[in-house]
């Protein structure tokens, strides 16, 4: 059974299920459980929850050896941005121990964290920064863009062997959906097709999901009919199902609410230059943020952000039409 | 043995296991130094020994139970010799072989045996302590006693992850035991170069005073003075009374690492940094007359623990056997290469 929850509702009822399944599953970092009014220090107790102190590195490194003693730490980070302090753990530390010592070890953890808070919130907390953990051999990174991922992808987080980066959407964060009841899994490495279409192919990951559909909304009133895919995990990257769309479509446009070179858009073009070369119709169009820190002021924040309009124009593009043409016209 | 204190409660056979392990550490790393010239290129990138350290490591070591865990760093080749690493799979690791201890995926810098409580190491500097600091989270968690050693050099203190580490160590009353080993010099720089409390003449373990723990420099070349410290503070920590952070003065007997080179250039062990980048072969060689090994076999043998003879035939039992780690190691095959992408993932 499904009921509708709120995105940071159904993080937070996945967290607690998986708590209460796995005592092995412990939850800690800066300013959670600071009462006992706290439902997770209420429910789980003060071994398996804690409060930290502003110390990134050592929240994430004090998680890498919590996970290579046996348990599964879920450390709250807030921010993503708040992880670069913490670098070495995240790529170097927590990533490479396994390999390093010839599978000897696991490393069992999610780094929880928000990111892409485009709201005010100026250049050092609304990146999207995903594309620094992308390519990190050993680690996983999962974007859910909807409150039924979020729930589902976070158990699997929680279940994986292996440190996965957990990075929920800000701007989703009140965001309703119906969310399955009880327990519920999102396989990583596994992309959602949001809208089947036959035109165009566009890849988008968690804001930028509901962007790119609704912008798919305005093509059909044009006769435009557009594939939207959501990969819902950037590392692994499912690139059958788009290569299958692209295959269909022959067209791709790819929304990021990253920077051009720092997004999972450059990642997939590569990925379709190389192996989806021949159903290409058109060159692959890249719908990023502008390479610009994020500004503060709203007009400017605004203009440097993929959004509806852009990622229309860049369909457009592709299938060959100016702007008051379309295919069925 | 200057102050000759005693042997606070190690009995004889603790003794001689202790000095056995100290003469195999060293002979070890006198293998993996002569590899340089006797193999030339089977040994790659960057080697760090621990020669000078056999007596803190040890005398460490030798306050831990059964059951409870390490971490270190890439200076990593004494801590499983003692805990009963095969040195065979050391030495293979070392060459790069497919019989090594991590099957040639990690080298000289991350020798690991989690089976023998040895959970890993950092070839960051500093680094290995949070995690080792979150081992001992989970050992309160798991609430069955055990204790958590982390082994760190004086220029990890300055690091961050360091101050973060000993701050919620204390703050949660974890059982660990921080061992710094203060070697004097962090690569080329010494610790008076870098480190305040070092240039204002104190012991590096008044930085135990800010974080509201227990802290106590010993003489790292006395493994029974170790021993005791160490155990003490293994002790307060198994009773739940938190961490300690432990400085022992160590001096390392070789040069940081072997040469940095790029290909080509022949790799070898360089003069020790105060010889050759400082111009003082008088400290080098005052820290060579108080080598720890001759040290602790002279008070075994002084106090009839051991005759001369039976030191020498751990000497060369301790010979004998990593002459056959280094055969072993040689004959080994390497690994296969298309095994370079398992173990990336987790299954």
């Amino acid at each position: 059974m499904a009921r509708e929850l709120p995105y940071i509702g159904a993080i937070n009822e996945s967290l607690r299920q998986e708590m209460a399944r796995d005592p092995r599953v412990l939850y800690f970092g800066q300013n959670i459980a600071t009462t006992d009014a706290d439902p997770f220090l209420a429910e789980f107790g003060p071994d398996r929850v804690r409060t930290t102190p502003i110390s990134e590195t050592a929240e994430i490194g004090m998680a890498v050896g919590a996970a290579l003693a046996g348990y599964r730490p879920v450390v709250e980070l807030y921010m993503a941005e708040f992880m670069l302090v913490a670098m070495d753990q995240v790529v170097n530390e927590a990533p490479r121990l396994r390999y390093m010592t010839g599978g000897q070890v696991t490393v069992p953890l999610v780094l929880k964290a928000g990111y892409g808070f485009t709201a005010g919130w100026a250049g050092q907390h609304t990146g999207s920064i995903y594309g620094m953990f992308l390519g990190v051999p050993g680690l996983k990174v999962a974007l859910p863009a909807t409150p039924a991922d979020a729930k589902g992808l976070l158990a699997t987080a929680v279940r994986d062997d292996n440190p996965v980066c957990f990075f929920h959407h800000y701007l989703l964060t009140l965001e309703p959906g119906d969310v399955p009841e009880g327990e519920y899994l999102v396989p990583f490495g596994q992309a959602a097709v949001r809208r089947a279409g036959g035109d165009v192919t566009i890849v988008a990951t968690g804001w930028m999901v509901g962007k790119a559909l609704a912008a798919a909304e305005r093509l059909a009133a044009e006769g435009i009919a557009a594939e939207v895919i959501d990969p819902r995990t950037i590392a692994p990257l499912d690139a059958a199902t788009i290569l299958e769309s692209v295959a269909k479509t022959g067209r791709l446009v790819l929304v990021d609410q990253a920077t051009r070179h720092g997004s999972v858009a450059a990642v997939i073009a590569a990925e379709v230059a190389e192996a989806g070369f021949g159903s290409l119709r058109a060159p692959v169009k890249q719908v990023t943020a502008l390479d610009a820190t994020i500004p503060y002021s709203q007009p400017m924040e605004e203009y440097v952000l993929p959004d509806e309009d852009k990622i229309v124009a860049a369909v457009r593009e592709v299938l060959g039409l100016t702007a008051v043409e379309s295919v069925s016209g | 043995m200057a102050g000759n204190e005693g042997t606070a409660g190690l009995d004889a056979g603790r003794l001689i296991w202790i000095y056995t392990q100290m003469v195999r550490i060293r002979e070890f790393e006198e293998r993996v130094k002569a590899t340089f010239t006797e193999h030339p290129g089977v040994i790659r990138g960057h080697t760090h020994l621990a020669d000078g350290a056999e007596a803190s490591i040890v005398g460490s070591l030798a306050a831990l139970g059964p059951r409870d865990q390490l971490m270190a760093t890439y200076r990593c080749h004494g801590y499983p010799l003692a805990l009963g690493t095969p040195a065979t799979a050391m030495m293979a690791e070392i060459y790069g072989r497919k019989t090594g201890l991590c099957g040639g995926y990690g080298g000289s810098m991350h020798l690991t045996d989690p089976g023998r409580g040895f959970l890993g190491t950092s070839g960051i500097v500093g680094q290995g302590i949070p995690q080792a600091t979150g081992v001992a989270y989970a050992a309160q968690i798991r609430g069955e006693g055990q204790v958590v050693a982390c082994f760190f050099g004086d220029g990890a203190a300055k690091q961050g992850a360091f101050h973060e580490s000993l701050n919620i160590a204390s703050l949660w009353k974890l059982p660990i035991v921080y061992v710094l080993e203060n070697n004097g010099y962090n690569v080329v720089t010494r610790a008076e170069q870098e480190d305040a409390n070092a240039a204002a003449g104190e012991p590096l373990a008044v930085k135990a005073v800010a974080y509201s723990m227990p802290g106590a420099t010993v003489d790292g070349g006395d493994p029974v003075a170790v021993h005791r410290e160490v155990a003490a503070a293994v002790s307060r920590a198994r009773g739940g009374e938190g961490p300690t952070l432990v400085e022992s003065r160590i001096y390392r007997l070789s040069a940081h690492g072997n040469i940095i080179a790029p290909p080509g250039v022949p790799l070898h062990f360089p003069e020790h940094e105060a010889v050759e980048v400082f111009g003082a072969p008088e400290e080098y060689e005052a820290a060579k007359r108080r080598d720890p090994v001759p040290r602790m076999r002279g008070f075994l043998v002084s106090h009839g623990t051991l005759t001369p003879a039976e030191a020498d035939q751990i000497a060369d039992a301790a010979r004998a056997e990593m002459a056959d780690a280094v055969e072993f190691a040689l004959r080994s095959p390497f690994p296969d290469p298309e095994a370079a992408t398992d173990f990336v993932y987790a299954d």
